[in-house]
């Protein structure tokens, strides 16, 4: 007998879905609507998805408030474009929304228009939210709002999401139609035969999920019908999905084709044809009025002014990266440091009090100073960059520069087989990749973004810039050769050549794994208007959040299995050193631990890792102990530097820099001949120029694409890579008599 | 004439959405239909891409995109 206790079911919390036209105000008036305390899902499914929030009303329990990215039709032709109809119409892990706020733009109401008609025939509950209403009034442009009610037959509020006007009365009716929807009514628009009949035929194909959500209701059987048809178009990428009749969907093309009918044409021209008709009703005739927009527009697009504001532009945000990065980095590694000192100072005071379990304290103290306050510096250090990143990013994009950027670099980034908009990202990349990785959201199709992704590491980050400097400064002369100071040089030089290795990356990677039909790109300028700082601030705010939630573990955890791979196996000083050494100490703990630290770092896993690792990084010219520094470097690619501090035993108390340069120098491999040329050197860098080293970088790729398969799959290709790479400057520049 | 020829400020309705796939639907989708009035408004720096005020909106069309659109030369003003 079960005599388990019902559980109480909560009552299902309702769901609204948001969509409407890119640059409708739609994210501003989502962040108004919900509540920012409540933790924000970002991207479920693949890269890019839809945002999931709370959304307080007055009486019922919240709403879960679900945004669909800005798209102008419910078509699909990839998996990326089929989250529209699929947050639409509940399908696959897509909640079933109760009701769509579609979100229109006055000053473009046509094609905002050409959506909604599209989601009124498939009989969706929805109030359409017409946005923007203040600077349709400033314009002189009002639409008459009843009248478009009245066409459309749902309801239709007018808002202005930027200073909250209309938004109370906007929750109200939305409250009122998820109590008691409005009934849904008959789409206004005709449909001529033959185009009917064959979107009748064409929803007979579909597969039974599509099918059960189709229902019995004819009209909607007839829209996803239409729906299908302007899906597959023979170069879609919708080849994979089971539910999709592909092939007879291309066969009823062909059989309307041979009829003299153009299927595509003809279904978007019967919606069109009915905004055309009704339009000039609800709309006053467009004024043609130069506006500010194209005022600014004329500088922007000047061929010197434009370029000068667009390099100005870019040049702001990177410097904005790197001198608002590093401060904030230094502050938080001496906050680190002394936090780690304090956490030493007192383990070292109780394992005085208590010798027997000494050791153990010990462990622990360092475990806490170096491991987990380390991994924390390390998370928290991203912080300004991502900050002023996102920052930078998002009042770009408010006020309409973003689209415009992206236009121009469009010719720039296009001989590497990627878009306009992947600039930005690629610009962050030579301040950090993490950041840089995360600013690819912005990119509306996945296969854009995962190549944009997929190169990023190859940018020269800062991370590297501590590396190159400690090689060219053990390395190369201070001389200069033919006229030109040398050290300056060959750092510009590495400079020049992670430009050339991540377009060259792009190139190759486009037309190998990434390779697909060359797909136009239409790209909307928006109108300028003044950044809206509450949710540029609410969306900075968000984002920091759900990388510190998403990312914050994952990288803790890799810093901590550096942290034992770089001091386990212990061993004791006393076994380690010898006894003339222990000897002069005279027992003193401290002095001992601090002469065993090279020691116990060439033993530890990563030291024995250096060693094993010898024979494949011979032929690159590096030593065991370089093997060890590219071990610590997985944790930051800096920390290759305080490794090799620790390898060549530099008092910390002297000038680490001199020291370690000069020791470095002074290292000769067993048969007598310097490690450290500056042919070796060459070989080092361009090694840390092409390899991913870098745990937090796969970690957020691994976040951002969810899955393994990416993040292992560049970890492998880089190494390769910048091991053949380094092979050939070293072996080659051998051949050619360099040292 | 084709798109691209269409001069600074110049208007001109269109005759024909060429191309194939998913690229003509979307322009059809944006309201680019036969007889829509396109207004060429400028284009980047770099000579490209152009943009065009359709519907309202501003779209930037690379050049090569754009000449697969067939505007009508006589009603051009």
């Amino acid at each position: 007998m079960n005599t388990a206790p019902p559980t109480p079911v909560a009552p299902k919390a309702p769901v609204v879905v948001f969509i409407g036209n890119p640059n409708t105000g739609k994210s501003t008036l989502f962040n108004m609507l919900t509540s920012s305390t409540v933790p924000v899902s970002n991207y479920t499914g693949t890269t890019v998805g839809c945002h999931t929030a709370a959304m307080p009303l007055s009486e019922r329990t919240p709403v879960h408030a679900v945004d669909v990215p800005g798209t102008y039709s419910l078509a699909a032709r990839s998996e990326d474009e089929r989250l529209a109809i699929d947050a639409v119409l509940g399908i696959g892990a897509r909640p079933r929304p109760d009701l769509l706020v579609v979100l229109v733009d006055p000053a473009r109401l046509a094609r905002s228009l050409y959506l909604v008609l599209q989601l009124i025939e498939l009989k969706q509950p929805m109030v359409v939210c017409a946005n923007m209403m203040d600077e349709a009034a400033a314009r002189g442009e009002l639409p008459d709002l009843v009248e478009l009610e009245r066409l459309l037959g749902v309801p239709v509020v007018g808002i202005s999401a930027r200073d909250g006007q209309g938004v109370d009365e906007l929750r109200r009716v939305i409250e009122r139609e998820l109590r008691s929807p409005s009934p849904a009514r008959r789409s206004p628009v005709e449909w001529p035969q033959p185009l009917a009949a064959y979107a009748d035929e064409a929803e007979a194909l579909l597969g039974p999920a599509m099918r059960l959500i189709a229902g019995k209701n004819p009209e909607r059987k007839r829209a996803l019908g239409a729906w299908l048809l302007l899906s597959i178009d023979g170069d879609d990428a919708l080849r994979d999905a089971k539910d999709l009749p592909h092939d007879a969907a291309l066969a009823l093309h062909r059989r309307a084709k041979s009829e003299g009918l153009d299927l595509v044409a003809g279904l978007v021209a019967m919606r069109y044809r009915w905004i055309d008709a009704n339009l000039p009703s609800v709309m006053p005739p467009a004024s043609t009025a130069t506006t500010v927009t194209d005022r600014i527009d004329a500088w922007l697009t000047h061929p010197v002014s434009g370029l000068a504001i667009f390099l100005a532009t870019m040049a702001t945000l990177f410097t904005a990266l790197f001198a608002g990065s590093d401060p904030a980095i230094a502050l938080v590694d001496s906050v680190v440091s002394s936090l780690a000192s304090l956490v030493r100072q007192g383990v070292g005071d109780l394992a005085l009090a208590h010798p027997a379990i000494a050791p153990t304290l010990n462990l622990v103290g360092e475990l806490v100073a170096e491991g987990v306050l380390g991994g924390v510096g390390t998370l928290i250090a991203f912080v300004p960059q991502l900050a002023l990143l996102f920052l930078f990013i998002s009042v770009l994009e408010d006020c309409g520069y973003l689209a415009r950027a992206a236009q121009m670099a469009d010719r720039l980034l296009r001989a590497a087989g990627l878009p306009g908009q992947a600039f930005v990202p690629l610009l962050s990349g030579y301040a950090c990749a993490v950041p840089a990785i995360l600013a690819t959201r912005t990119m509306p199709r996945e296969r854009d973004r995962l190549l944009t992704m997929m190169v990023i590491p190859f940018t020269s980050c800062s991370a590297r810039l501590p590396v190159y400097t400690l090689l060219i400064a053990t390395v190369f002369p201070v001389g200069t050769c033919m006229g030109m100071p040398i050290r300056p040089v060959v750092l510009f030089a590495m400079y020049v050549f992670s430009a050339l290795a991540t377009l060259t990356a792009a190139v190759v990677l486009g037309r190998t794994a990434f390779a697909e039909p060359p797909q136009a790109t239409v790209l909307e300028l928006p109108p300028f208007r003044a950044p809206h700082w509450p949710v540029i601030f609410a969306q900075v705010f968000r984002k920091i959040r759900s990388f510190l939630s998403e990312t914050g573990g994952p990288i803790l955890f890799a810093t901590l299995v550096l942290w034992g791979l770089l001091t386990f196996p212990r061993q004791d000083p006393v076994d380690l050193l010898p006894p003339q050494v222990v000897a002069a100490a005279q027992g003193r703990a401290d002095v001992l631990a601090a002469k065993a630290r090279p020691l116990q770092l060439e033993r530890s896993y990563a030291g024995q890792l250096g060693h094993a690792m010898e024979p494949v990084i011979a032929p690159l010219g590096f030593d065991w102990r370089v093997g060890v520094g590219l071990v610590g470097a997985f944790a930051a690619r800096e920390v290759f530097v305080t490794t090799m501090g620790v390898v060549y035993d530099v008092d910390p108390a002297e000038d680490v820099d001199s020291s370690l340069r000069a020791r470095m120098a002074a290292a000769r491999w067993p048969n007598g001949s310097l490690i450290h040329t500056p042919l070796m050197g060459a070989s080092l860098m361009v090694f840390f120029a092409l390899a991913l080293q870098c745990t937090s970088t796969l970690t957020v790729l691994y976040r951002e694409t969810r899955s393994w398969r990416w993040p292992l799959l560049i970890f492998v290709y880089s190494g390769l890579i910048a091991w053949t790479a380094s092979f050939i400057v070293f072996q080659g520049g051998q051949l050619l008599g360099y040292r | 004439m084709t798109l691209d020829q269409l001069e600074l400020g110049a208007t001109a309705p269109i005759e024909e959405v060429g191309g194939e796939g998913s690229f003509r639907r979307r322009l059809l989708e944006l309201g680019m239909l036969p007889g829509t009035p396109v207004t060429r408004t400028g284009q980047a720096p770099l000579g490209d891409p152009l943009s065009f005020r359709v519907r309202g909106a501003v779209l930037a069309l690379r050049r090569a995109d754009a000449m697969t659109i067939h505007v009508s030369d006589s009603e051009a003003r």
